[in-house]
């Protein structure tokens, strides 16, 4: 017999599941060793989609970086936007006004249901309910149209801003979410006839994957995976930001942490989101949506662009007095429109201007001044303009343009220092640290995205398993690898 | 002049008609050939239709929509699609046996179809034609072998592939195909006991006889284990374990391309058909219908073949249909649903049968 041990040497099937697989949610690798069908070991590889957002934030200004943010979780990039927002509000200390918190509570939870109703739809067709799939697609779709009428855009939203958020809400908004909040129950009941007592489901899905609460806390785990072991641990009750303080929901947990639990506290998080959604909209306060902090919000265009110059731009002039023709702003200028001798006073070539302000943020003599609806005007009318009385509006709309180049130029100047801020993105919980060196860009920007974490939970989970297995635990743990390799 | 007399002088006319004879019975043959062929090639091709309009209208969308009136050249469109796609061979496969595994599975479903009667005999120009192309007595029995024959396709496919998906797929087919087959074979043995014959025109004429007209309501316990079992036989969802989509990628023909592909592809849906008929016909009285259902005036005009495509039909219906319900099993649980409670009740049918055909 050891002689025919010897000579037939017995090993583990070793399979590379992905970057190229169907049920691997993107990119992620997993090297399984099986015993047959059974799962020996497991080795996640990440960061087939790594693009270095971390890295990029750091060369970015805060309100630049936002929207590398969106690309993070792309299945539910509003409530990323919204951490992001949470944390450089905190670091730069201001508050958003209330409305803005409000509505930014609505859409993290629209936001909220559309990432759950994708994980439920790929998590199903992985154990083979393919239907379910496209159930969970066409109300998907819905909300993607709804967040279409608050900002125009249906993946990489971009909505929230430091501050606030972009733009306000209009009745027929709060209308049609009314509409889906009142449809979308009957919506969960359909999927829930489909599996939820589904003979196959339950055994696909009952004691597989099992964490105890003090593995599943001791891994690192958050948001709903964590909560299916019955740790009732989440960032909007324990650390509430936004409006959360101020509306009333439950945080289901699960007992015995298998897919099956993971599973059921997600289709409760559908009812809570939509509860919360209902409070949000009873409760929506009346007033601005930008907070008002010149140094660290975009001042709003309609003030910008005042009503006495309706349709001709604002341009720039160089006063030949204080002008000492040093020839830094020719320098500046993408567009070679400012020319002179040196030491003589520069002139602007008003077609070729872009308006951009490199050349007012340059000069170091205030040669430059902002005409307000200056542009196509020759020399003598702007003089004109400048030496007659400036009506209010108008002074205050060119103040304004002034502060929206020094904001864009240094960026929200942020007081030196560090901080963690963690939000309950619906994965679990998405935490920004920043080092800042007192400038408009982070010296250091971290992420802890819970996908990362999720999938080193992934060999526990696994072993001992079979290969179909793999997949639900792939499906319970709800990652994005957007997220996960940043 | 008298050559026809010259001929029957020499050759005797005893033989002559003898030669004549086989004559007709082999233009017969061949003419039913082309036929059962064709038609159930063009079946094949919009049986695809079907079931992509049917699932598609079943999950909220349309289906196939663009090609011809309401996606109606859809088939005809993916047929020739994959007729001229680039025929990719990995390198290290093995050449012949991945050469040859599609033709047998394709081989084995079509050799299959020979067996199936579409309706009962009947005589054109004094012609006696039979329902079936082989009117074999031992038809249950054939088939089985030939069912068998297919997991050689998909074995050497997995096998010959070099692929650890298609390996992993070939594997769990195989084991799957012979756990059912035997779950298939037994719930038949009740069928068997009460028609006294394993010819498949015997077992329709039997229900044609007997007081219930559809074996399915004495054989009730057997006709549940057959329908299970058929839809694990032919890979289908909640069993399509061979080709699970999510996990082996495509399972065993994860490597195959182009026609190869599309081989396995007719070989499954010929299958399909296949276990679909078997049901009809013995279970569900395949071109006959029950005596107190023909009592019903005009229904005796219908054409025996189009009781039993409606009864085909209405089973492919119910594939497609559990398709679009049910998630997936997984590897083991399959096995245990086959060895656990299908044989078991199988067995338990055949016992029953037995003891109820003795006593009466």
């Amino acid at each position: 017999m050891e002689e025919v041990e010897k000579i037939l040497e017995t090993r583990e099937l070793n399979v590379s599941m992905g970057p190229q697989h169907p049920a691997t949610h993107g990119v992620l690798r997993l090297i399984l060793d099986l015993d047959g069908e059974r799962i020996v070991k497991v080795t996640p590889h990440v960061g087939y989609l790594h693009r270095g957002i971390e890295k990029l934030g750091e060369s970015l200004n805060y309100f630049q970086a936002l929207p590398l943010t969106d690309r993070l979780d792309y299945v539910s990039a509003m409530s990323n936007n919204i951490g992001y927002c949470v944390a450089v509000e905190k670091l730069l200390g201001i508050e958003a006004p209330k409305r803005a918190k409000f509505i930014r509570t609505i859409v993290g939870e629209m936001s909220r249901i559309a990432n759950h109703l994708l994980w439920l739809a790929t998590h199903a067709l992985d154990i083979g309910a393919m239907t379910v799939f496209l159930y969970c697609f066409r109300d998907r779709e819905w909300i993607l149209e709804l967040y279409e009428e608050v900002c125009g855009a249906r993946l990489t939203v971009t909505y929230p801003r430091i501050g606030g958020v972009r733009n306000d809400i209009s009745q027929q908004f709060i209308d049609s979410l009314s509409k889906f909040l009142d449809e979308f129950p009957s919506r969960i009941l359909e999927y829930e006839t489909l599996i939820d007592q589904n003979r196959i489901w339950l055994q696909r899905t009952i004691g597989i994957g099992v964490l105890t609460a003090e593995e599943a806390v001791s891994w690192g785990l958050t948001g709903p995976t964590l909560r299916g072991s019955g740790v009732p641990y989440d960032v909007r009750k324990n650390a509430p930001y936004d409006a959360y303080d101020q509306v009333e929901f439950e945080v289901p947990i699960g007992s015995e942490g298998d897919v099956y639990d993971r599973y059921r506290c997600r289709m409760h998080e559908f009812h809570q989101s939509i509860k919360i959604i209902r409070q949000c909209i009873e409760k929506l306060p009346p007033g601005p949506v930008m907070a008002d902090e010149a140094k660290f919000t975009f001042p709003p265009k309609d003030a910008m662009f005042p009503v006495t110059h309706p349709t001709k731009q604002h341009a720039f002039y160089i006063q030949e007095k204080p002008c000492k023709g040093c020839g830094m702003c020719r320098r500046a200028c993408p567009v070679g429109a400012i020319t002179g001798e040196k030491k003589k006073p520069h002139k602007i070539n008003q077609d070729i201007c872009l308006v951009c302000g490199n050349c007012y943020a340059t000069c170091k003599f205030k040669a430059l001044f902002l005409v307000p609806g200056g542009h196509g005007l020759s020399e003598e009318e702007m003089q004109k303009i400048l030496e007659s009385p400036i009506p209010d509006d108008v002074a205050n709309a060119s103040k304004l343009f002034l502060d929206h180049f020094t904001y864009v130029k240094k960026g929200p100047v942020a007081p030196k220092g560090e901080l963690y801020v963690a939000t309950e993105v619906p994965k679990g919980e998405l935490g920004f640290y920043f080092v800042s060196d007192g400038t408009g860009k982070p010296f250091r920007m971290r992420l802890r995205s819970p996908s990362f974490i999720h999938a080193g939970a992934l060999p526990r989970l696994c072993v001992g398993h079979l290969v179909a297995d793999v997949i639900a635990n792939i499906g319970t743990i709800d990652i994005v690898l957007g997220e996960c390799d940043r | 002049m008298d050559i026809v007399g010259t001929i029957q002088n020499t050759v005797g006319t005893e033989n002559l008609h003898a030669l004549g004879r086989f004559g007709i019975d082999f233009g017969v043959i061949l003419l039913k050939i082309v036929v059962v062929l064709g038609v159930t090639l063009l079946h094949v091709a919009y049986a695809t239709y079907f079931e992509r309009k049917v699932i598609g209208h079943m999950q909220v969308r349309l289906g196939p929509m663009r090609v011809g009136p309401h996606g109606l050249l859809q088939p005809i469109a993916d047929g020739l699609k994959l007729f001229f796609k680039e025929d990719i061979i990995p390198t290290e496969v093995d050449r012949p046996v991945f050469y040859l595994s599609p033709i047998i599975f394709m081989g084995a479903a079509i050799a299959s179809l020979s067996f199936i009667p579409f309706t009962r005999s009947f005589e054109i120009f004094g012609v006696n034609i039979t329902g079936s192309i082989a009117n074999v007595n031992v038809a249950l029995l054939w088939l089985f072998a030939f069912s068998g024959m297919g997991v050689y396709g998909i074995f050497m496919s997995g096998w010959s592939s070099n692929s650890k998906y298609a390996f992993l797929g070939g594997l769990r087919s195989t084991s799957q195909v012979i756990s059912y087959e035997i779950a298939l074979g037994l719930s038949l043995v009740g069928v068997m006991i009460m028609a006294g014959s394993l010819n498949l025109t015997e077992i329709v004429k039997a229900q044609e006889n007997s007081v219930y007209g559809f074996f399915a309501i004495p054989q009730f316990a057997g006709f549940i284990v057959f329908v299970i079992a058929a839809v694990a036989e032919s890979n289908r969802t909640p069993f399509d374990m061979p080709e699970a989509e999510t996990e082996l990628v495509a399972g065993y023909f994860t490597e195959y391309s182009g026609f190869r592909m599309a081989l396995f592809f007719l070989g499954e849906y010929i299958g399909m058909f296949i276990m679909s008929s078997l049901v009809a016909i013995c279970y569900l009285g395949g071109w006959t219908m029950p005596w107190y259902i023909m009592k019903i005036p005009l229904l005796s005009y219908v054409p025996g073949v189009i009781w039993f495509l409606m009864k085909v039909y209405a089973f492919i219906f119910f594939y497609y249909w559990i398709r679009a319900t049910l998630p997936r099993y997984r590897y083991d649980q399959l096995m245990g649903v086959g060895w656990k409670i299908l044989i078991p009740l199988a067995l338990a049918n055949i016992l029953a049968t037995g003891l109820f055909k003795i006593m009466f």
